[in-house]
């Protein structure tokens, strides 16, 4: 800020204090800024859920802590069970993808294996997939498997979302573990299976704490799958209810009523967002800008 | 033959029962599926009897290629990617740029831009109709209160303002992706730069322009890429906020009706084809032109 065309100005040190506090100023005008932004509409479906009646369609920026919505929500079986669809659903497909996940990446990490390299890139290009590519093929697999209509018939297709996703991941962060340990042990006569479940696995929970979570995120927010190959209410997944939940009419919009959903839904992923928000940086960002 | 190469082949062998897993899961769910979808689109089948078809040669893909609605939500499709994708890399550079300097709470605030991507789609979709709405909508009341409009615009209804607020939405929901990635790209950049930057008195602007973007741009390039990528294969927003709307349908939503609404499978899987034959050629521009920027820059 000193300096135009090669001459250098000085300022007097007030000049200098005056102006820092202004770029200062403007830094945190920035960020609140930022933050509105980005808050701010959750923060109304927040104070729109706690509103009835008349209530809802007034402008006032406080909650109105009626709380007849979620109790309507929560006695809601089919909503309810559609919470429960959308836990098991994501747990499970994370489960099995970081299992997998795990072994792969210690053969794509740490094992020398030329065509690896191959196998990483076509794991790549999976996730980048457009699903509805894979939409009718993915039909018939489930007619087969006989899943149709159950909610085990997206633990399976997700695992096109998840898998990809946690091997890539994983691959770039068991390589950054240090290899004397393992040398060590190799030495010893320890079998692979064995290192890397007494070795590695211990010095990667951090890195599997992270990648599960996004991966739960990726598959608790899935919508297409869910949507096509769930017919019945009782199965869905909460997004899909969400996403289905209308009113009489067009005009009768049951807004305080989706909007305590969406809080509900979202309520989760955000206190485990808020609280692993290091790892999810981490590993969101290893396998973009490593990789 | 010596103990290093014994080795070499022991290791490899424990690699493939390591990889079996996977490559057995991907062929299920992943291969297999992408190359029935393939074959269904020469065929006349239909989802209630998948196997009773017949071959009909490329007449699926000239049937989608005749079809205006197909070029409708094609083109919708690559509006909405173009404008969004550069909309979200400006925000996200210019916040990424803000949040890269040290302040109280930053830790905090990086956590806090989390949440919008966090959220499922379709949860995002509603917040923002609610928020739009004609007649209730806080944006419109704002709008209205501050004299800008008469009464309440319909948003998420008027033909000629739906694609914009799909893409106003997506902006809002990506920008934190791109945030992350774009710090992390500003983080490699050692800080000893802009220090030799400091002592010869280069201009603020000038620091920017030849230090930070080129040195940021191959992180901004991957996150555009996915980014891209993800824009591309777009279903719930549309789908949520409009379902059928011809003004805001994707190639994702046009090829899923075929297939579902209508039960025709090999009209389907030939959209669909189409929407991986479409979405593959993009893929490979962008990925040359970030090749391309590598060797000159």
């Amino acid at each position: 800020m000193t300096v135009s065309a090669g001459t250098t100005r000085r300022y007097s040190n007030a000049t200098y204090r005056t102006l820092r506090r202004v770029k200062t100023a403007g830094l945190y005008a920035g960020v609140a800024a930022v933050l509105v932004y980005m808050l701010f509409p959750y923060y109304w479906a927040i104070v729109s859920s706690t509103k009835t009646g008349q209530a809802l369609y007034q402008f006032t920026l406080l909650p109105a802590l009626d709380f007849s919505n979620y109790r309507q929500l929560f006695d809601n079986p089919v909503f309810m069970g559609a919470l429960v669809n959308s836990g098991v659903v994501a747990l499970v497909s994370t489960a099995v993808s970081l299992v997998i996940g795990i072994l792969a990446a210690y053969a794509l990490g740490r094992l020398h294996f030329p065509p690896g390299r191959i196998v990483l890139i076509a794991v790549l290009m999976i996730s980048v997939f457009p699903q509805v590519v894979v939409l009718s093929g993915m039909f018939e697999v489930i007619g087969w498997l006989g899943l149709y209509n159950r909610p085990s018939a997206l633990i399976v297709s997700y695992l096109i979302l998840t898998l990809p996703f946690t091997t890539w991941i994983l691959t770039s962060f068991i390589r950054d573990l240090p290899n004397e340990l393992e040398e060590a042990a190799l030495i010893d006569g320890c079998s692979r299976l064995r290192i890397l479940t007494h070795v590695l696995l211990p010095l990667m929970g951090p890195a599997i704490a992270s990648t599960g979570l996004l991966s739960f995120i990726l598959a608790w927010n899935e919508f297409l799958f869910a949507l096509t190959f769930i017919l019945t209410d009782e199965n869905r997944t909460v997004p899909v209810a969400i996403g289905l939940l209308t009113g009489s009419s067009r005009y009768e919009y049951p807004f305080g009523q989706i909007m305590a959903a969406s809080v509900t839904v979202t309520l989760p992923l955000l206190v485990l967002v808020l609280i692993f928000q290091r790892k999810i940086v981490a590993g969101l960002t290893s396998g973009a800008v490593k990789g | 033959m010596n103990a290093a190469r014994r080795m070499e082949r022991q290791q490899r062998r424990t690699a493939w029962i390591f990889l079996l897993p996977l490559l057995l899961t991907l062929m299920a769910v992943a291969i297999w599926p992408l190359a029935r979808s393939i074959f269904f689109s020469f065929t006349d089948a239909y989802l209630d009897a998948p196997s009773d078809y017949g071959f009909v040669g490329i007449e699926n893909f000239v049937e989608v290629a005749e079809d205006p609605v197909f070029w409708g939500a094609v083109r919708n499709t690559l509006v909405f990617t173009l404008v969004s994708v550069g909309l979200e890399t400006l925000l996200g550079l210019a916040i990424a740029l803000l949040l890269h300097r040290a302040f109280l709470g930053r830790g905090i605030v990086r956590a806090a831009i989390l949440i919008p991507w966090a959220m499922p789609m379709v949860v995002s979709a509603r917040i923002w109709e609610w928020m739009l709405n004609d007649q209730f909508g806080l944006i419109n009341k704002l709008l209205v209160a501050l004299g800008l409009v008469e009464k309440g615009v319909a948003w998420t209804a008027d033909p000629s303002l739906i694609l914009g607020t799909v893409i106003f939405i997506d902006v809002w929901v990506t920008t934190p992706f791109m945030v992350l990635l774009i710090l992390a790209g500003l983080q490699l950049i050692p800080e000893e730069i802009y220090e030799a930057a400091d002592v010869s008195g280069v201009p603020q602007w000038k620091r920017f322009w030849s230090i930070t973007l080129p040195l940021a741009t191959p992180a901004i390039g991957v996150a555009i890429l996915f980014r891209t990528l993800d824009a591309l294969r777009m279903f719930d927003l549309s789908y949520v906020l409009a379902a059928n709307n011809e003004n805001t349908m994707t190639m994702s939503i046009y090829a899923r009706d075929q297939l579902i609404s209508f039960q025709d499978l090999g009209l389907g899987a030939a959209a669909s084809t189409w929407v991986f034959m479409i979405i593959g050629l993009i893929a490979i521009v962008i990925v040359g032109l970030l090749r391309l920027d590598r060797a000159t820059g």
